[in-house]
């Protein structure tokens, strides 16, 4: 599945990689601790998470994941966009928590 | 041809192509000039000139009277002997012999590029330190010899992106190393994760395949994040890359683990309270970075400081494999 698809049947917004929405998805992780990401998160994965803080770009860049969705539509500092466009890490914001994001995931067969 | 060595004499001045620069200026005219010389003597008919010129597609001669340089005797002078039917006359009467422009065989191409753009001649006798005629340079045989040049420098860029593992077997050596370092600023968040991700980057640049530099990068991440955390000070990554293996060593002056067995369990951490908002503290960083590594060494004394040892060795499957596998 591709980003592009799961951004249009979740309603999320893209807050950065506009560009970039073509890429594939294969499964998602869900975690807040940084190195649990690092140790379980696979490439192509999609992280969900309510962490914004700028380390999540280096963590989501270094496991080679498909992007970042934020949850409860929590604010995302500038310093985190930026370096996320700069490294090219997708990020999107779902207004949902993170369960229901989860099942709408599921759902749609992910 | 006059455009193109203006164009050349340019880029010899400091402007343009870095490369083309270097070998204007590196190559010698010693090495791009014709050597086999033809050479007519100033009696010599014009009519003789012109069966040399035409047997041989030669567009010049130099002109030599007891062994010395006389003169030189151009096409061009060929074409006025023919204008004024004087085909019966010697080559003196046609050749240049005053203010002859010549090149040193020891001088870089460079000052003849400058000399051709000048003047409107088409070579220039080439001579010795003692003065002695030893060949010919012509336009086109610059051109040529910048393009032969050229045409090696991008073969070799060709064969390090082929086979990458070239940068290490090109050197000689009992062994070769590359070696990164990066300085780590405690409480740097804002660039945490910068020196794994940039050694990630040149382990792919040169030939490493993903999950070799995935699992160095992940090791490496979790020991700069230590260093932002924990340190007095911060600290320095030194990642030290061979063909086979590569060493990471992470390295600060304090404070120092005070109980290094009790660090490595899963879910221990000293991580403050601040720090773990950001989601760092899970104490799971030794964890993943004994995971990722083949060996994993820590000696660490409290005021004393830390050092992180991490090994990668490059297993078949991890080693760059060419084209044909």
């Amino acid at each position: 599945m591709q980003i592009n698809e799961i951004v249009e049947k979740l309603g999320l917004m893209v807050l950065v990689g506009e560009d970039n929405l073509k890429a594939d998805v294969t499964g998602g992780y869900v975690a807040d601790l940084l190195s649990c990401v690092i140790a379980g998160a696979k490439p192509h994965d999609l992280w969900i998470t309510l962490q914004t803080h700028v380390n999540i770009v280096a963590v989501a860049a270094l496991k080679e994941v498909a992007g970042i969705i934020v949850a409860e539509g929590a604010t995302v500092p500038d310093a985190t966009l930026e370096k996320a466009a700069q490294q090219g890490v997708v990020m999107l914001s779902s207004p949902q928590p993170v369960y229901e994001t989860v099942k709408q995931l599921v759902a749609l067969g992910l | 041809m006059k455009n193109r060595f203006a164009l050349l004499s340019l880029l010899g001045g400091g402007g343009g192509l870095g490369k083309v620069q270097e070998l204007i200026r590196e190559i010698r005219v010693g090495r791009v000039m014709t050597t086999s010389l033809f050479t007519v003597a100033p009696d010599a008919l014009m009519s003789e000139l012109k069966e040399l010129m035409r047997g041989h597609h030669i567009s010049g001669v130099p002109v030599v009277e007891n062994g010395a340089l006389a003169g030189i005797v151009s096409i061009e002078d060929l074409i006025h002997a023919l204008e004024a039917a004087k085909l019966d006359s010697p080559v003196c009467d046609f050749m240049t012999s005053s203010n002859l422009i010549v090149a040193r065989a020891t001088e870089p191409i460079m000052e003849a590029v400058r000399r051709f753009e000048a003047t409107k001649i088409g070579r220039m006798p080439v001579l010795d330190t003692q003065g002695k005629l030893v060949g010919i340079l012509t336009r086109g045989d610059i051109i040529e010899a910048l393009l032969t040049a050229l045409q090696e420098v991008y073969g070799e860029a060709e064969r390090i992106q082929d086979h990458p593992d070239y940068f290490f077997e090109a050197l000689e050596s009992d062994s070769t190393s590359l070696v990164l370092r990066y300085n780590v600023k405690h409480l740097d968040f804002a660039r945490g994760g910068d020196a794994s991700a940039k050694i990630k980057q040149a382990l792919l640049r040169i030939g490493a395949l993903p999950v070799l530099a995935r699992r160095v990068a992940i090791a490496t991440y979790e020991a700069e994040i230590n260093l932002i955390i924990h340190t007095d000070n911060g600290g320095t990554i030194t990642a030290d890359i061979k063909p086979y293996e590569i060493s990471v060593l992470a390295e600060d002056r304090g404070p120092g683990i005070e109980d290094v067995e009790l660090a490595r369990q899963p879910g221990f951490s000293t991580a403050t309270s601040e720090v773990r908002e950001m989601g760092f503290g899970a104490g799971m960083g030794l964890v993943n970075i004994d995971r990722c590594t083949d060996d994993m060494s820590i000696w660490s004394a409290l005021g004393i400081g830390t050092r992180l040892q991490m090994i990668f060795r490059v297993s078949p499957e991890e080693a760059k494999r060419n084209g044909n596998d």
